[in-house]
């Protein structure tokens, strides 16, 4: 048992900072915070090393055993997301730590950011899907917590909406957890994979369950809460929300839909999912066009890369393990390098508008000039997001569209390329901005070192993610993970050498040292 | 399915509707936070009902009940610390109808 030892420090250490935090001053709250960060990041480490000693583990808390107890579960695809998380949040951290002027505000944000993390750690790791519901819930309401804790009048509307939307979408979850346990007797992911049978209490269910995700993931079109919440909240904040917080709503997502093998009973509605995904990539695209506000433009980019992420649905196939495999491969890689990319985005969107000092697009002009850095970390981050080799979003988009090419649905290749394109121009329409003579250059301030390291670490660790992607995919394809898993002997192999085009060399020297 | 669980789950599904159906339809915060409210008790109407059919109690869905009901008092008393903070900025008890897009 003490050799799972890191399992339950990534969900106690998080919820004792958590506590903690709101009992000390506001000195101490940063330095256990950093203390935790620092544990955080060694127990997700030494999860790795676990997964690739023993493969996937599965942890029963307090050795209490499922239904009473709760039952914790790293596989490939959780231990993953846990890495993204501790990368992620740690910086995001850092960057809050120097961010936040000392005073209530700052000593406010640790414990709803600590509870933040334990949520996110609860649904990655959770093996059933109620502890699934209590993560989300416990997720919402710290997120919610965040985006209202500036105080202004716009963060709180912003807070509201979301916090309506939140619970909405967590109620149809539950609903659709009642019917399944009522049906089947069992919460359990992996009893009910088995036990699952196709009938109109399941179908209710699933339907209720993906319509709660998707209000919470904010596919178009139930987006309208999110460019409020997450281009109104304070800038660590929405690089949270953006990068993390929308994925554990479409972790569940994928979880149900590939251990339920939703993807073989409802091909149709995978194909929905994946036509709203479109309709997102073309309506978040348009729309971050014509926002005025820098970080707006941010926030509705997420809402296009949400789209991104929903294509691989409808190229989960049954029938074509190839396909599929490739298609969950560029859907999770997809998910990684999009949260490098947008928190570092955030980060240096809110770099430029601490430099001008103001939110709107039109301030930017002279700072290409003047803060050549922060409009840097913010284009590394817009070549992942645009899907331009060699980033880890060309690595995500180029499996998706050999995942295309696989299973004969050619129409989505279209989709990804006007997609790229969408992002391009809003990318480039802030560097037009940010190109412009100014007239007032000599008003500019100079944000900390510190801040812009951080914006330039993430954006570049998402172009850095396109030279090493045969690692988290190396990940993923470990035994037992997913039924989906259940590979033709050489289709890992396969896959690599597709990532293998010329501008791939480097590849090579990685996937030679998988063990 | 014996008849009590039938009479349960019905009545779980027709909270929930109401619920929804309040949810959707009013402007004023409170009340759609009462909406919500009644539909969590549909939910778990729902969830304590469908589990009787085999006869005797079963304890799981009890305890996600009591875990449910924790979860919806914590949302609802933040929704009513952000409502009345709203009204305290702006004298309202509805959100903007601006800002949609």
């Amino acid at each position: 048992m003490m050799l799972n030892a890191p399992i339950p420090l990534l969900m106690i250490t998080p919820l004792a900072a958590a506590v903690i935090c709101m009992l000390l001053s506001e000195r101490s709250r940063l330095l256990v915070s950093f203390a935790a960060v620092l544990i955080q990041l060694l127990a997700s480490l030494s999860l790795l090393l676990l997964l690739l000693q023993q493969g996937p583990i599965t942890h029963p808390l307090g050795s209490w055993e499922a239904p009473l107890g709760i039952a914790l579960r790293a596989d490939g695809l959780a231990v993953l997301f846990v890495l993204m998380t501790s990368v992620v949040a740690g910086i995001a951290a850092l960057y809050a730590a120097l961010y936040l002027t000392p005073g209530p505000l700052r000593a406010h944000f640790w414990p709803l950011f600590w509870f933040m993390w334990a949520a996110l750690n609860g649904i990655w790791l959770a093996a059933d899907i109620f502890n699934l519901y209590v993560g989300l819930e416990l997720l919402s309401l710290a997120a919610v917590g965040l985006v209202a804790f500036s105080g202004s009048k716009e963060a709180l509307v912003a807070a509201i909406r979301y916090l309506l939307a939140a619970l909405l979408g967590s109620l149809a979850y539950l609903l659709g957890v009642a019917l399944l346990y009522g049906a089947h007797g069992t919460l359990s992911l992996s009893d009910l994979s088995q036990q699952m049978q196709p009938g109109v209490a399941s179908s209710i269910a699933l339907a209720a369950m993906a319509m709660g995700l998707l209000l919470k993931s904010a596919l178009f079109p139930l987006h309208t809460w999110l460019p409020p919440a997450h281009g109104g909240a304070m800038t660590p904040v929405s690089a949270l929300l953006s990068a993390l917080v929308i994925k554990a709503s479409l972790y569940i997502l994928l979880r149900l839909w590939i251990e339920l093998r939703i993807h073989e009973l409802a091909p149709d509605a995978s194909q929905l999912l994946g036509w709203m995904g479109a309709l997102a990539i073309a309506w978040g695209g348009w729309m971050a066009l014509r926002q005025t506000l820098l970080k707006r433009v941010v926030a509705y980019s997420t809402v296009a890369q949400i789209g991104y992420i929903m294509l691989m649905f409808p190229l989960l196939r049954a029938d074509n393990a190839e396909a599929s495999t490739l298609a969950l491969q560029g859907g999770v890689l997809m998910v990684l390098s999009h949260a490098l990319a947008k928190a570092g985005m955030f980060l240096a969107a809110g770099n430029l508008i601490l430099c001008t000092g103001r939110p709107e697009l039109s301030a930017l002009a002279g700072t290409s000039q003047y803060r050549p850095l922060s409009i840097f970390g913010f284009g590394l981050a817009g070549v992942s997001l645009m899907g331009l080799p060699p980033s880890g979003g060309f690595s995500a988009k180029w499996l998706l569209l050999q995942s295309a090419l696989a299973s004969a649905q050619w129409w989505w290749i279209p989709v990804m390329l006007l997609g790229g394109l969408l992002s391009a121009a809003y990318v480039f329409r802030v560097f037009h901005y940010s190109f412009k003579e100014a007239e007032n250059s000599d008003t500019f301030h100079r944000p900390g070192v510190g801040l812009e390291i951080c914006a330039l670490a993430l954006s570049a660790a998402s172009i850095l993610l396109g030279f090493i992607a045969t690692w988290p995919l190396h990940l993923l394809t470990l035994p037992d993970i997913l039924p989906l898993a259940v590979l033709p002997e050489g289709s890992l192999e396969q896959s690599l050498e597709l990532l293998q085009t010329p501008t791939y060399e480097t590849l090579h020297g990685t996937s030679e040292q998988q063990p | 399915m014996s008849s009590s669980a039938v009479i349960f789950s019905l009545a779980g599904i027709g909270l929930c509707a109401i619920g929804l159906f309040g949810f959707m339809l009013h402007t004023h915060l409170i009340r759609k936070l009462l909406a919500f409210n009644i539909m969590g008790s549909g939910v778990f109407l729902l969830l304590v009902g469908m589990a009787q059919r085999s006869g005797h109690t079963d304890p799981v869905p009890q305890a996600l009940v009591l875990t449910g009901i924790v979860v919806a008092v914590s949302a609802t008393a933040l929704a009513l610390y952000l409502i009345r903070r709203w009204l305290q900025l702006s004298g309202s008890t509805e959100l903007p109808e601006d800002d949609r897009r």
